[in-house]
């Protein structure tokens, strides 16, 4: 699921020293947030786009249980099989033994957040099966070994000389295979080829299941997915239970946002609507069809005040967008699901035990609510984490008593005053000209790099009471021209 | 509509901080024949607990401000994007379960603004004759006046006004200079970063004054350009429409 958050602060550390992966954060986010507005720009009225898109969320999520079922009638009645899963466990279980009942011997995975969720590519290897990532950034992390850095740029922390240097090394590439981008593509792709043509059992993640015909669509930009999903003989879709729409029409409009708000494009360049296995009339696709649904948290946080973030359609525009990801990137989150709508998703799905740092990596700048497709109001559940946090005994004890001490004080004014005015002359031995460079104990990181102004011994208040009375409110004004 | 007569509700920042600008609200304000009036009781609205996730800290606060700014209808200027949003939309849902306050909360949300929204959308004005000869200014956009508020046009508009600056694009000015309250302690590393990427921008503006709308992101940015040795001046924009700066 993750590493503890403990080590938020060291990862985010390492990740500012990293001055190659900041600016790569910063030259890619940049360029993809243009692609964006360039994107839902080519819409007209995108806003309306986009209310109609978070009011079909909300409505499927409020009716989720009735379009579960309509969705797994319709899967079966097409000749496909569903599976439930409540824990990443039971998925992992499902999915194993869809395999060894089959004899699968080679899988080949198109990109599925909730399989890097369930950490599912360990558990099907530990049962001895040979799996191939197919999503060219994908296949780079599982090279490489890494995890994920970003929900739809994998690797959005590796530059092309590390990824040249990883085929070269890993795979023994030649200096032609690896002489530029598209060179490397297509070296991944005579790789690749081998794996769709000898695998058994295809995974792939699912974008949205659609409950009125039993359809799952899958979006891809690489074509990886229509393979995954149709040269194997066995076809297994993860999907989160909260994936669904309920029609065509719905998935419709889901489209119109989802590839803008991710990358600018239309429509991706492949989005695959696949309804049931092979019928006996087609030439081509899967013997069989599983869809596993996998709850893994999700219905504990339908039932939450963070329900909103399970309208998620995982575009990642909240993580291009976040001014505290641009910096630090997506591994200093210590989950699969890093950046704002990680922040929130999940301290929510598995608790804040060992996410209770994630709620306060923000400023609350409400950049990610400003570009959400479905307009998620992830600053409001952050806030509401951190709430929680506080009421498990979370907060830093300076902190806690420091509220407290402040509210108690500005329950009183007179007192508040007074405590201003104390704390303004104990202060004021600290600065020079007007500011102070060195704060002391927990306030010490704020004068790592920028100084603190000095407190004024005279208020405002104090100023505005020794006015005189003539100007000090008594005096009539006139209406404003 | 016709106003002539106002509650300053002068944030306990300004008040401690920054004097000086709660005088210049004052004189803008009575400039513009408005009669300025600041209840004694007002202490703090609540948002530095109700960010830093204390609800019922900042509950507690938010009543006692109600209380005070209902002892009169008259409408309440805020000169802060972000106490404004706390009380303009936070206070409702905050108090929303409160059946003494809920009706309060809304009452009071519905009167306040942010300076210079109030300024621009309820008195309609732009140009409240500041003089600033030879002045180079350039707007950074707070958070949650901008997201929150939807401060946009008001404070460029409010600029434009003032006779003799010339107004100077910020590149990223809406991107958030990293303050965020007590993130700026918690995470005071990945804040600093941010801090450096915004100066950075504002190094390379060419404005001699970076005009803010909340005294918060000002000070964050103000000392970091102080650490770097900048000659830069961050100012809340009261300041420099103050129409009497000498008036103290």
């Amino acid at each position: 699921m993750s590493t503890a958050s403990v080590t938020f602060h060291r990862r985010a550390e390492d990740a500012l020293a990293n001055r190659q992966l900041n600016a790569t954060l910063r030259r890619v986010t940049a360029r993809i947030l243009d692609s964006r507005a360039a994107g839902l720009g080519r819409l007209p009225e995108p806003d309306v786009w986009r209310d109609h898109g978070r009011a079909i969320r909300a409505h499927t999520l409020a009716h989720l249980d009735r379009y579960l079922d309509e969705f797994v009638a319709n899967v079966e009645l097409r000749g496909g099989h569903v599976h439930f899963a409540r824990t990443a466990a039971d998925a992992v279980r499902i999915v194993t033994t869809i395999a060894r009942e089959r004899h699968v011997r080679r899988v080949v995975k198109g990109k599925s957040m909730i399989s890097e969720e369930i950490h599912l590519n360990e558990h099907l290897e530990a049962a001895g099966l040979e799996v191939v990532e197919t999503d060219l950034g994908e296949w780079i992390v599982q090279l490489a070994q890494d995890h994920p850095s970003h929900v739809i740029m994998p690797i959005i922390h590796k530059s092309a000389d590390e990824v040249a240097d990883l085929f070269r090394r890993t795979l023994g590439a030649t200096e032609a295979d690896v002489a530029d981008v598209p060179a490397m593509t297509r070296f991944a792709r005579e790789r690749l080829r081998p794996a769709f043509l000898s695998a058994d059992l295809g995974i792939s993640g699912v974008n949205f299941g659609v409950a009125a015909t039993g359809s799952i669509c899958i979006c891809t930009n690489e074509g990886n997915g229509r393979l995954v999903t149709t040269l194997p003989r066995v076809h297994v879709a993860m999907m989160g239970l909260e994936r669904i729409v309920p029609d065509m029409p719905s998935l419709g409009t889901m489209l119109q946002i989802l590839a803008r708000s991710a990358t600018g494009q239309n429509l991706t360049v492949y989005t695959n609507v696949l309804t049931g296995p092979r019928r006996a009339d087609e030439s081509d696709g899967p013997d069989e069809l599983h869809v596993v649904l996998v709850d893994n948290g999700r219905s504990d946080v339908l039932g939450s005040s963070e329900a909103e973030i399970l309208y998620c359609i995982r575009c990642g525009a909240c993580l291009n967008a976040c001014p505290v990801y641009q910096q630090i990137g997506g591994h200093a989150y210590g989950s699969v699901y890093p950046g704002p709508v990680g922040a929130v998703l999940t301290p929510a799905l598995w608790g804040q035990e060992q996410h209770g740092d994630l709620p306060h990596a923000s400023s609350l700048c409400a950049a990610c609510r400003e570009v959400c497709p479905v307009r998620i109001d992830i600053p409001r559940m952050l806030l509401t984490l951190r709430a929680r946090g506080t009421d498990e005994g979370r907060a830093p004890v300076w902190i806690r008593q420091g509220i407290g001490l402040y509210r108690r004080l500005a329950m009183r004014p007179r007192l508040f005053r007074l405590a201003g005015r104390l704390a303004a002359v104990a202060t004021g031995a600290l600065a020079r000209s007007g500011w102070i460079r060195s704060l002391p104990g927990p306030l010490a990181g704020w004068t790592t790099s920028r100084d603190f102004p000095a407190m004024a011994v005279t208020s405002f208040q104090d100023r505005w009471k020794a006015r005189p009375a003539e100007r000090s409110g008594t005096r009539r004004g006139k209406d404003p021209a | 509509m016709t106003i002539s007569r106002v509650q300053l509700l002068v944030t306990c920042l300004v008040d401690r901080l920054y004097p000086d600008t709660g005088m210049a609200v004052v004189r803008i304000l009575e400039k513009l024949g408005i009669e300025v009036h600041c209840p004694e009781g007002q202490t703090c609205c609540g948002q530095p607990a109700f960010n830093a996730g204390f609800p019922d800290d900042a509950r507690a606060m938010a009543r006692h401000t109600i209380d005070v700014f209902s002892a009169s209808p008259d409408p309440v200027v805020v000169p802060s994007g972000s106490c404004g949003d706390m009380v303009i939309h936070h206070y409702a849902a905050l108090l929303a379960d409160d059946p003494a306050y809920a009706q309060r909360a809304r009452d009071l949300a519905a009167r306040t603004y942010e300076l210079t929204a109030f300024l621009v959308d309820v008195l309609g004005v732009t140009d409240v004759g500041a003089r600033r000869p030879g002045e180079s200014v350039a707007y950074h956009a707070a958070c949650h006046g901008l997201r929150g508020l939807g401060l946009r046009e008001q404070p460029m508009r409010l600029l434009a006004g003032i006779d003799g600056a010339t107004i100077t694009d910020l590149p990223e000015h809406d991107v958030c200079c990293g303050f965020g309250g007590l993130f700026a302690v918690k995470m005071a590393d990945v804040s600093s970063a941010m801090l450096a990427r915004k100066l950075d921008c504002i190094e390379r503006c060419g404005a001699r004054t970076i005009a803010v709308t909340d005294v918060s992101c000002g000070m964050h940015m103000a000392g970091g350009l102080r650490r770097r040795g900048s000659p830069i001046q961050v100012r809340h924009i009261a300041d420099l429409l103050d129409p009497d700066p000498e008036g103290r």
